[in-house]
């Protein structure tokens, strides 16, 4: 309805302020006697903390306190959580070492905070920071998966022997062997998903302030869910009860998963703000953040596909390593298992599957979600696989897909998902008509001619999002719900403020979410605001992450936007005398259906507030809530092809073309959905062309700066020729399926199976650097 | 960073004697590298001098067959400037490739080669071209002013004031850019002197910084072309490794971007 309704590109609201430098970062807030705090972190990769001595430092200008892991141990502040439980195939327990905020005793990577320094400037806390001595004894450290399963590896935890956190199945392994001892033919990869670090623009940052005559703590920080962060800190670190703790998350810079989690160093300010008695901030500097903020992927994977004699896929084995690095980040245990290994069904009919993950640790920083969460991983393997299978079985490998499609709906995969729609044909179609597939051929030839190697790269990637019916992943091992919360506010003079459990920090919720109220009412979008990100406004919420903003947080203000208009409506049909059932909402107006009579929503809401004459027992107020609960998961699906040319002389990678096909459902607003298509995109050829967080062998990063780690710009990236091939979603009523980490999921095979088409060779890991993919091609 | 004292100066004379009063001063020209190495604190000076404001320091003359480029002046500046991009148009590309944006806004060919970064782009053009560097001491061959890594032949307190490159005949200039830093994971610059001597210089791949490379100038001398050179071995001896590049590809990368360079001189 209207021109700012659902489907409109409407220009994202909250764009004025962050164009014209107006946003309100953590950062930019400043509190009375605020002082500082600067971390002291391990240069070494395992050593034993033997003496921490601050006594220099205290005397020197402007330090307030330095404070040590021991101390936080001493208080009781709680050890950091792991909020997903994984039972190994022997029924066992995870086993998990202890993660305190602050190492009294052992550090187990590069930047693992040993201490911290609160002074009056955060200047003068580094100065002092330099005066703390810190004595350590060095330990032997491993930094590589296939290094710390080996017997004699340095162990990390005493609790977990090995090395090993867990050892996890999936599947029908007899199934699975039964389809292989038949199969016509078998085919085999191995691939390494390289491990990245996220750098959100805006690096995290946390002031904490105790309120000593209210007992009460106020924590602004940088989170993607605010309120999973107060129900964490109050529940299990021991900070406060939920109602002495307000968490607010103002305008954040990023995330894509790496603000989901509680850090120790939001831990450490409300600790610290209390033994001070004032005001903490933290700030974190780009060092500290590829340091420090959950990496993402890290996994070693071998698969083998089984096929019969018309290329039918009959059997799917998998076995992954994936690298933990030191602890066990709070969702981390879940994103190698439920959100990987339910997702390697892709979009195929694949009767039998299996698949082992083992869990390590390694003396390298915590691995958790970042932008697709294990889907990426699940997506990059099986597309991959089905490239090297149709180099193998000598079939064009749009073909190969389209024999192995799935196209009857809903569809139960092996592997717990059960997909409710799609349709994986019309989006193969779309894009193969969009970068035309059929002429490449041609010009691979005229590439050739010219001396430049040209190759095509297709993806077909489903993922799970709209995370998630609570009930389902509490049986899988989930510690929380993943519902959401909405509140609608009427005001008396007719504007609507809508309250929501979602958090954005770029995905433009100031945007979406109003347009939906603009469908719903026909006002316009500036009539109404969103409010979000603090834990003293909206009541509850799960956050944002897991494209489940619109599919799930949107769901639940629809849900409490319609309780507001049935009470609307028996309030205007009160004023008008008419039947309730015969008033219908259109432009701003509540009217009756067939006549001119009508009343408008500031009428509405007044009569509400003055309830000078409403319904007989109506209360006053126009203000409703919901929460809704996901009944399944959402399958964005789509197809990614990129067309690209290797210069054989440097190994380098360009881009002829790059088009997307994607099935997101529903579309809010087109043009926050590309920008979330582009933005993903980028993050896959990223992780595909340039992105390595890597360590040397005794666990030191070698890529702990922008100098040395390569994130994707605008000219490492092509123009993107967008599409969608739309079937909606049968799970939610708006019909949405998400579409935050669709483009981070799909791009990375695309590009790797273009370079590999082009290049000849079969065998090429990520990043494919111009040195790694010119070795490539030279090598004997 | 650390407290430091920072003075701007109105000429070479007063920046040099402000610098003659400090304990340990350093000079600050763009500050594309002075900056984020005190942010770091991995440098201390008292003092900061800044050259941004000198007059003398900055612009471009062509005279006859030498272009003078003055040290303070920015890429940037360098890259527009009317007579480098008639006079030696492969100075203009290079500075087109250098960085970034905000790197080319503020960075200076000064600063550039008193830094002698062993990936930096200037060393390899001065050293092809056989620049000669003007400080307030002296007159420097650019030979004899690259002392590898970060080493160059100014004393404590010596100002660079200008660079002049004889016009060449032929020039050209080609890198592969390093992927994450922009800097040059080898860049190559080729030039043919009016007098008809061919100098080719690679910066990026040797662990000593920039370098001659014979072996491409013999090969170019007898035949100026991309494909005189497809016979001549590089060795990757002696050259950098590291995540971005293996010596291998180094040594590989030399052939390459001199190839192209000679094709883009012309
Ligand atoms: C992101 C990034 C990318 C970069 N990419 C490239 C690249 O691709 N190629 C490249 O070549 N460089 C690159 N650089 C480095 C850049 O060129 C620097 O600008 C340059 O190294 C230093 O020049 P400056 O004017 O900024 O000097 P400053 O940082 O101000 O000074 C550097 C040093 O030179 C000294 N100095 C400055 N001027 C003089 C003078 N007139 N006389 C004597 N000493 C002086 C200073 O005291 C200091 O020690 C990059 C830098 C960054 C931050």
């Amino acid at each position: 309805m209207g021109v700012e309704g659902i489907g409109a590109r409407v220009v994202r609201k909250e764009d004025k302020r962050f164009i014209t430098g107006k946003g309100r970062y953590v950062d930019d807030i400043k509190l009375m006697g605020m002082t500082h705090a600067h971390f002291i972190r391990s240069p070494h990769a395992h050593a034993k903390v033997k003496k921490i001595d601050s006594s220099a430092a205290l005397k020197m200008p402007g330090v307030v306190a330095v404070l040590t892991g021991q101390q936080i141990v001493d208080d009781k502040v709680g050890n950091l959580i792991c909020g997903w439980a994984i039972t190994s195939k022997d029924g066992s327990p995870m086993k998990m070492g202890a993660w305190p905020a602050m190492a009294p005793e052992t550090v187990r990577f590069v930047g693992q905070a040993v201490a911290v320094v609160i002074a009056e400037s955060k200047n003068l806390a580094r100065d002092a920071a330099e005066a703390v001595v810190v004595d350590y004894e060095e330990l032997p450290a491993v930094a590589d998966v296939h290094a710390a399963i080996k017997s004699g590896a340095p162990q990390l935890h005493p609790e977990a022997p090995g090395n090993q956190v867990y050892d996890w199945v999936i599947g029908d392994e007899g199934a699975t062997d039964a389809a292989f001892a038949k199969a016509a033919n078998v085919v085999k990869l191995d691939v390494t998903n390289n491990r990245l670090a996220p750098n959100a623009m805006e690096p995290r940052a946390a002031i904490a302030d105790y309120d000593a005559a209210e007992e009460h703590f106020t924590l602004y920080t940088t989170s993607q869910n605010p309120h999973v962060a107060r129900l964490v800190l109050s529940a299990f670190y021991n900070i406060a009860p939920e109602h002495k703790l307000r968490v607010i998350a103002p305008d954040v810079g990023g995330g894509f998963g790496s603000k989901i989690f509680i850090y120790p160093e939001e831990m450490v300010a409300l600790w610290a703000s209390k033994k001070v008695g004032r005001p903490v901030k933290w700030t974190g500097d780009r060092t500290e953040a590829f340091l420090t903020d959950a990496h993402g992927r890290d996994h070693v994977t071998h698969a083998e596909m089984a096929f019969d004699a018309n290329n039918k896929i009959t059997g799917f084995k998998v076995k992954t390593y994936a690298n933990f690095g030191a602890y066990m980040s709070l969702f981390s245990s879940s994103v190698p298992t439920y959100l990987y290994a339910t997702l390697l069904s892709g979009q195929y009919n694949i009767p039998a599957i299996h698949a082992e993950v083992i869990g390590v640790y390694t003396n390298t920083t915590p691995v958790d979600a970042y932008r697709g969460a294990g889907r990426p991983e699940a997506s990059y393997l099986i597309e991959r696989l089905m490239e090297t299978a149709a180099r193998q079985l000598k079939v064009d490998p749009a073909e190969l897909r389209r024999t192995n499609f799935i196209t009857q709906f809903p569809h139960q995969t092996p592997v717990i998902m059960a997909y409710d729609t799609g349709d994986f044909n019309a989006s193969l179609d779309a894009a193969m008509k969009a970068i035309d597939y059929a002429g490449f051929p041609a010009r691979k030839a005229q590439a050739k001619s010219q001396g430049k190697l040209r190759g095509i790269g297709v993806s077909c990637y489903i993922e799970a999002c709209g995370i998630a019916p609570s009930k389902a992943v509490g049986s899988l091992g989930a510690g929380v719900g993943l519902w959401e919360s909405a509140e609608v506010r009427v005001n008396p003079v007719g504007t609507i403020e809508i309250l929501t459990g979602s958090h954005s920090h770029g995905q433009g919720h100031e945007t979406t979410f109003c347009q939906l109220v603009a469908e719903r009412l026909g006002v316009p979008v500036s009539q109404v605001s969103i409010v979000h990100g603090d834990t003293d406004k909206v009541q509850f919420g799960m956050g944002t992450y897991g494209s489940r903003s619109a599919a799930v947080g949107l769901t639940a203000i629809l849900k409490a936007m319609e309780k507001m208009e049935s009470k609307a409506k028996k309030i205007a049909a009160h004023a008008l005398e008419a039947s309730e059932a015969d008033i219908v909402i259109e432009n701003g107006e509540f009217k009756v259906t067939g006549t001119d009579k009508a009343i408008a929503l500031p009428m509405v809401a007044l009569a509400a507030y003055t309830a000078h004459n409403l319904p007989d027992g109506m209360e006053p107020g126009l203000k409703e809530s919901a929460f809704y609960d996901p009944t399944n998961f959402t399958f964005p699906a789509g197809t990614y092809i990129c067309e690209v040319e290797v210069d054989p002389g440097t190994g380098k990678t360009s881009f002829v073309n790059f088009v997307a096909a994607d099935d997101f459902g529903r579309l809010i607003n087109p043009m926050i959905v590309e920008g979330q298509v582009h933005g993903g995109l980028v993050q896959g050829i990223g992780q595909a062309l340039l992105e390595h967080a890597i360590y040397d062998a005794n666990g030191q990063p070698v890529t702990a700066s922008f100098m040395d780690y390569a994130m994707p710009r605008a000219d490492d990236v092509p123009s993107f020729n967008l599409s969608h091939t739309t079937t909606l979603c049968p799970g939610n009523p708006l019909g949405i399926k998400g579409c935050g980490e669709a483009g981070a999921i799909g791009a990375s095979a695309a590009v790797i199976n273009a370079i590999t088409d082009a290049i000849g060779k079969n065998n090429l890991e990520m990043p494919a650097t111009p040195d790694r993919v010119w070795r490539t091609i030279h090598a004997a | 960073m650390y407290q430091t004292t920072y003075h701007r100066a109105s000429s070479v004379d007063e920046a040099v004697s402000l610098f003659g009063e400090s304990s340990e001063a350093k000079f600050l020209a763009g500050g594309q590298t002075l900056l984020p190495v005190m942010k770091q604190r991995l440098a201390s000076p008292s003092d900061v001098i800044d050259l941004g404001k000198i007059k003398e320091l900055q612009g471009v003359e062509l005279s006859g067959d030498t272009l003078t480029i003055k040290a303070a002046t920015t890429y940037y500046d360098i890259m527009t400037n009317a007579d480098v991009k008639k006079a030696i148009p492969a100075i203009a590309h290079l500075t087109s490739v250098l960085g970034d944006p905000a790197v080319r806004y503020r960075g200076t060919i000064g600063g550039s080669i008193a830094n002698n970064d062993p990936a930096a782009d200037f060393p390899a053009a001065l050293l092809a071209l056989g620049a000669t560097v003007k400080t307030n001491k002296r007159s420097i061959a650019a030979e004899d002013f690259f002392q590898g890594l970060f080493s160059t032949a100014l004393e404590d307190g010596e100002l660079i004031t200008a660079v002049s490159f004889p016009v060449p005949a032929k020039a050209g200039y080609e890198k592969m850019r390093h992927p994450a830093s922009r800097f040059a994971l080898t860049g190559v610059f080729v030039a043919q002197t009016k007098s008809g001597e061919v100098r080719v210089a690679a910066t990026g791949a040797s662990q000593s910084g920039v370098m001659r490379v014979p072996a491409i100038e013999a090969a170019l001398k007898s035949n100026w072309s991309p494909s005189a050179i497809d016979g001549v071995a590089i060795s990757a001896n002696g050259l950098l490794a590291d995540i971005h590049g293996t010596a291998e590809y180094r040594a590989n990368l030399i052939k390459v971007m001199a190839q192209r360079a000679v094709s883009a001189a012309g």
